[in-house]
């Protein structure tokens, strides 16, 4: 899951990079900054959850 | 650069080192007593670290606008993704060019980047291991996002705006931070077996307020020296650079202490300074372009996001941040670059919104994911996480041999194993 979350990190920036080189401007070129930034969104969340610990290995 | 302009960015980068000196002592003050020296120790430690890595490979990577750089085309766009100057400031511009100014300005912003992440892995981080991450940090991650946004590279050629660095200083040391948090788990006792925090005040609260104090002054220097550097604004701005710097702070810092005293009954010190810091760190990406009202509605979000983020990464995500250095720097430093596009005034009239956001998600996709990687990997030969037992005595005794207050009786239960 931690190796998800961080592939989904690099993948919404990814999005992001190709949005700005093959878009030229306009709504398309918002929407899929918007859509990697949510992508990446996801990716941090599900990295956060992978790095709780778990119960047993506390104290 | 006239001659006045390079004065005016010499004055401001003296200054400036005030900021590191302030979060060193926020960092120490925030953690127990027992941890005081090595606090500071492991600061001077980073900073000596982040400069030679800086003067080694750092700058090369850095560069600045109008020096070689290392370009990518794709199709008929091109993509400037990495300085191409000669390491060891060889070939450098004389003294007092606006080269040599940013290799100045370029040390002094990774040696505040630098400490950053050792407010979140206080107490348990190991001195050998945050001086080889801070190399890592100052030789390639911090210069090649501040080539992008600073050196002329691609992210501002897209229109970027962070004069003073509230991404390319505070949200890279942040991001970083919680790539430390989360490699190095929480300090031992922090969380009872059922999930719940236990309370772990920092040792001198008068260190912490001191340290904003010195913190508002290096500020402003950075913030103007950054504006003049790599904005090309002109002196007359200066003083509306402090003022906003200023105002930020103070209303973050006010909604701070009036959210603590609402919910707690009593205004927290130490949240309070999390606010006026959260609120410089949200103010320096566009300080130079925001009337001096949109700098107090920035800084009174900043209160109330660092405020709740610290919270929420506390209780809800179990992250162990000491000197709540992801809600000051990451958080307040992604607000600050997103409150720039959206209340910013630029030259021209132009809409840097969309490349803030790219600047978000490239600390986000690049900067997060690369320094959890050099830190993961790092720590599989140095291992980052001090033993058990000295954790319990102390990072003090354990790692520097000798407390930092050898004459004063020290409370019993910080010995206490947890």
């Amino acid at each position: 899951m931690k190796t998800a979350g961080l592939l989904l990190l690099v993948s919404g920036w990814l999005l992001v990079l190709a949005a700005i080189a093959m878009l030229n401007g306009g709504v398309a070129r918002n929407a899929f900054v918007t859509a990697g930034l949510a992508v990446e969104v996801l990716g941090l969340i599900l990295t956060g959850r992978a790095h709780l610990p778990v119960r047993s290995d506390r104290g | 650069m006239t001659e006045l302009q390079t004065a005016a960015v010499l004055f401001s980068l003296m200054i400036a080192p005030l900021a590191a000196a302030g979060l060193a002592l926020i960092n120490a003050g925030l953690g127990r007593s027992r941890n005081a020296a090595h606090a500071m120790m492991t600061s001077l430690c980073a900073i000596a670290v982040a400069s030679c890595a800086y003067f080694v490979l750092g700058h090369s990577f850095f560069g600045s606008a109008g020096e070689p750089a290392r370009v990518l085309t794709v199709g008929r766009d091109t993509f400037d993704w990495l300085g191409a100057m000669p390491p060891f400031f060889v070939r450098l511009p004389a003294a007092g060019s606006p080269s040599f100014l940013a290799a100045l300005m370029g040390i002094e912003s990774v040696a505040l980047a630098a400490l950053i992440p050792l407010g979140s892995g206080a107490e348990r981080w190991r001195l050998s291991s945050i001086c080889i991450s801070t190399a890592l940090l100052a030789g390639i991650t911090f210069p090649v996002f501040a080539h992008w946004g600073w050196g002329g590279g691609w992210l501002a050629k897209l229109g970027y705006v962070d004069t003073g660095g509230a991404g390319t200083i505070h949200a890279l040391g942040g991001l970083t931070g919680l790539a430390v948090v989360w490699l190095l788990g929480a300090r031992r006792g922090k969380y009872s077996s059922d999930g719940m925090p236990m309370a772990m005040p920092g040792h001198s609260v008068v260190f912490v307020l001191f340290g904003c104090m010195l913190a508002g002054a290096g500020w402003m220097g950075l913030n103007a020296a950054g504006a003049i550097l790599f904005a090309g604004v002109e002196l007359g701005r200066l003083a509306l650079i402090g003022v906003n710097t200023i105002l930020g702070a103070g209303a973050a810092a006010l909604v701070a202490a009036v959210v603590t005293k609402v919910r707690f009954g009593r205004p927290d010190a130490s949240l309070t300074a999390n606010g006026w810091v959260g609120g410089l760190v949200a103010v320096s990406s566009g300080c130079a372009f925001l009337p001096p009202a949109a700098a107090v509605l920035i800084g009174l979000v900043a209160g109330g996001l660092v405020t709740f983020s610290v919270e929420l990464l506390e209780l809800r995500l179990e992250i162990d941040d000491p000197a709540g250095s992801i809600s000051v720097h990451a958080v307040a430093g992604i607000w600050g670059l997103l409150a720039a596009g959206m209340l910013g005034r630029f030259p021209g009239g132009s809409d840097v919104m969309l490349a803030q956001v790219v600047g978000v998600a490239t600390l986000l996709g690049f900067v997060l994911p690369m320094s959890w990687g050099i830190n993961s990997l790092l720590d599989r030969f140095v291992p980052m996480r001090v033993s058990r037992d000295g954790e319990r005595q102390g990072m003090d005794l354990f790692e520097l041999g000798a407390g930092a207050y050898p004459d004063f009786v020290t409370h019993t239960d910080d010995f206490m194993p947890r």
